[in-house]
């Protein structure tokens, strides 16, 4: 029996692209994603029958030359099953895209405001009630860091740099 | 004689759901009538397997009558039979509840009555996968449960239905794909997925290949279960749901999940290599899962996160692989399952009555409602553990089992299960507390209206919904401007006129259906002005349909106690049979070599 690199090949790039899909937001690309995922399973399946042989048809071939028809079987029954979810599923991104003109993965408000009940996380503030000089790095409107050290140092000019009381970091504080 | 039964709970269901779905929504009454005697005759024939299973040992089936190791086969044995038994009891009282719910909600004159067809495939997929005698015709039980299940947790289509059901129907698909992927590597090394076979065949493997494909089984198998970390998606996708549908998801579709992992952890791999591994899952499930309750104020939330712990607790019985740890797990499993469907019941006649599931807009139900407090209350303690239920005993059962063991992992847990059941009294007795006992005017006003506009938010309402029914043009005075529009592009394309009549019944049955849909939707119910007529509204009493049906179910959660000691007897017997292994493979291979 002679391996073939070219199916394991094709089935971990299949698996690959249809991760890559199904973590996206966008609900079409999870259903592209789950329809690569799902070939690259009927392609696994195929695999695991062992080499390719004759058709397994009783006369047209010798036992010991078919090729194993179970699995062919199992993928048939796979793919109907892919067929009709992705079917509904198309339907569902269609009826939610009608709904709320999105068709992206929502959020759970109710989750969100279980989590709203909790005090807040430092990452959690909004970068817009920071004062300028605070707000993280890459922010749309962050300052430089000699603007920053100029800030502080107008601000705060008789504090020395490495005081252990820090000044107040949100806007309304001040 | 059993090789006659052992098909019918999986076709009855299907043919059933046939016939139902021909009767349409022309004759509601025949519709209803057939689907409830189908689930009876289901029933019936899945006790009559228990008792032919319990006294005759497993038997099996080879449909189509194909010889054993190439065909399909059935396997019916103790924890099967058992399992049909409980899936069909509680499926019975949730069809009664929502046939209760429909007569009184008006909405026999729908467009196209899925309900009753979908609900029968749901149960044919449960016994599928329960009686599959292969790990193909396994996974295709899952996808019937699976296929059935989208269809009605996206009931209506509303919008948090939809959002909801989007995350549930992902994650369900990514888990089948894990399945399918692990079956195809299984076939790849042993050449078979005959089950009986499996058990004998996966042995020879080296000891790293049976790793993978165990941990791929399990891991798949876990997500349905909703074992910690994999659980995520369940309090997301099943509190939106209606009443009845959620009750019947949080009963039988996690416990499928969790019957395969038995079925993994006995027959296919007994050699224990991830106990250690599923006793962590199970303490992590056990007290992630109740802080998640604990920190809820919905009472389906709530609800949703206690099951999601439980699970826990059969996690750890079948991860002490021990005769007693598994006897307790599959007690658990029966009592389990047939009081979370019983408290998801009793939360849809909660929010009929109060308006609401969240207990902070809830006061006030024992005074207006008694029995609904006594339908509360009774399932509640026994959740909770609270003696002499049969929460109690499985608990009791299960925690005897770990210290049996002897290790220090099963006292640890065993610990953890003790405050996982304090902290499920806890989160229960507030619901009773706020929702049953407060006197109506304490409910807090100020930060319920809050937090109903932030609820409310860009969520849909009920006249945006109508708004996308055919032909609503009329809601145009109370709908937003963005639905406006929406409506507006409806009227040119939907608004040709055919024969008048029938069409403006319709159209009246749908407006009716989809305000019922959206008023039943957490999201929707707590806007500002629903709430205060809800308030104001004079208590109108509970349809006598679902309140009986939900009586009924707390009867048999009461009787599982009643008859806890032959119950836990059967499941002892089944947790002998589940190590034992034997009488499974003889029932399938007869006195042939399995090999």
């Amino acid at each position: 029996m002679t391996p073939t690199v070219v199916l394991p090949v094709i089935i971990g790039g299949l698996y690959a692209a249809g991760v890559y899909l199904l973590l996206d937001r966008s609900l079409t690309r999870v259903l592209l994603g789950f329809l690569l995922l799902g070939n690259a399973t009927n392609l696994l399946l195929l695999s695991s029958g062992g080499p390719a042989g004759l058709a397994p048809i009783l006369g047209y071939a010798e036992p010991e030359e078919m090729s194993d028809p179970l699995p062919q079987a199992l993928i048939l029954t796979a793919i109907v099953i892919t067929f009709g979810i992705a079917a509904f599923l198309l339907a569902l991104i269609y009826r939610s895209w009608r709904l709320v003109r999105q068709e992206v993965v929502g959020v759970d408000e109710e989750d969100r405001r279980i989590a709203r009940r909790s005090a807040t996380d430092a990452d959690e503030i909004d970068p817009d009630d920071l004062a300028p000089e605070d707000r993280p790095a890459m922010h749309a409107d962050t300052l430089s860091d000699e603007e920053v050290e100029r800030a502080l140092a107008r601000d705060y000019a008789d504090i020395p740099s490495d005081d252990v009381d820090l000044p107040p970091t949100r806007r309304s504080d001040r | 004689m059993i090789s006659v039964l052992t098909p019918l709970p999986v076709l009855l269901p299907l043919l059933g759901a046939a016939a139902a779905l021909l009767i349409g929504g022309r004759h509601p009454g025949t519709q209803r009538t057939l689907s409830i005697l189908v689930l009876a005759a289901v029933l019936a024939v899945s006790v009559a397997l228990l008792v032919l299973a319990d006294s005759d040992g497993a038997a099996s089936v080879s449909v189509g009558g194909w010889p054993v190791p190439l065909g399909i086969v059935l396997v019916v044995d103790r924890l099967s039979a058992l399992m049909l038994v409980v899936a069909a009891t509680v499926a019975l009282g949730v069809l009664v509840f929502a046939v209760g719910q429909g007569a009184a909600d008006g909405d026999e004159e729908t467009p196209l009555s899925i309900f009753h067809p979908t609900f029968l495939v749901l149960i044919a997929g449960v016994a599928n996968a329960f009686l599959a005698g292969d790990l193909f015709n396994l996974y295709v039980g899952f996808e019937i449960l699976l296929t059935a299940s989208y269809v009605l947790l996206t009931l209506g289509g509303s919008a948090p239905r939809i959002r909801a059901g989007i995350t549930y129907i992902i994650v369900s698909l990514l888990s089948s794909l894990l399945f399918l992927a692990a079956i195809a590597l299984v076939y790849g090394a042993t050449g078979t997925v005959n089950l009986a076979q499996l058990a004998v065949r996966l042995q020879d493997l080296p000891d790293g290949t049976q790793l993978l494909l165990q941990s791929m089984l399990l891991i798949a198998f876990c997500i349905k279960a909703a074992v910690f970390p994999l659980s995520a998606w369940l309090p997301d996708s099943y509190p939106t749901a209606p009443a009845p549908v959620t009750a019947v998801f949080a009963g039988l579709l996690t416990k499928v999940g969790v019957y395969a992992v038995i079925r993994t952890q006995t027959l296919l791999f007994p050699g224990g290599a991830l106990d250690h591994v599923l006793m962590w899952a199970a303490l992590a499930t056990m007290v992630v899962g109740i802080l998640g309750a604990v920190a809820q104020t919905d009472i389906r939330r709530i609800l949703s996160f206690t099951l999601v712990s439980h699970i826990g607790y059969m996690i750890f019985g079948i991860s002490l692989a021990s005769q007693a740890g598994l006897a307790g797990a599959i007690f658990y499993v029966v009592h389990h399952i047939a009081i979370q469907t019983t408290l998801f019941l009793v939360a849809g006649l909660v929010e009929r009555q109060g308006g609401s599931t969240s207990v902070d807009r809830l006061g006030g139900l024992a005074m207006a409602s008694p029995v609904l407090a006594i339908l509360y209350f009774v399932p509640a303690m026994n959740l909770a553990g609270i003696p002499p239920f049969s929460g109690f005993i499985g608990k009791l059962g299960l925690m005897q089992a770990g210290v049996a063991d002897g290790g220090w992992l099963p006292v640890v847990l065993v610990a953890g299960g003790a405050v996982t059941s304090l902290l499920t009294l806890l989160a229960i007795s507030r619901v009773w507390n706020r929702a049953f006992w407060r006197p109506p005017a304490q409910a807090p006003e100020g930060d319920t209206s809050d937090a109903a506009a932030e609820d409310a938010g860009p969520e849909i309402t009920p006249a945006e919904v109508a708004a996308d029914a055919p032909g609503a043009a009329d809601t145009d005075d109370v709908a937003e401007p963005g639905a406006d529009e929406d409506a507006d592009d409806l009227v040119g394309a939907s608004s040709t006129p055919t024969s008048g009549g029938r069409q403006a019944a319709r159209r009246a049955a749908w407006k009716r259906h989809t305000a019922v849909a959206t008023a039943s939707t957490p999201a929707t119910d707590g806007l500002g002005d629903e709430q205060d007529q809800g308030r104001d509204r004079p208590l109108e009493p509970l349809p006598r349909v679902m309140v009986g049906a939900t009586a009924a179910m707390v009867v048999v959660t009461v009787g599982l106690t009643v008859v806890a000691g032959p119950l836990y007897a059967v499941a002892d017997r089944a947790a002998g049979d589940l190590l034992d292994r034997a009488p499974y493979i003889s029932a399938v291979f007869g006195t042939e070599d399995p090999q």
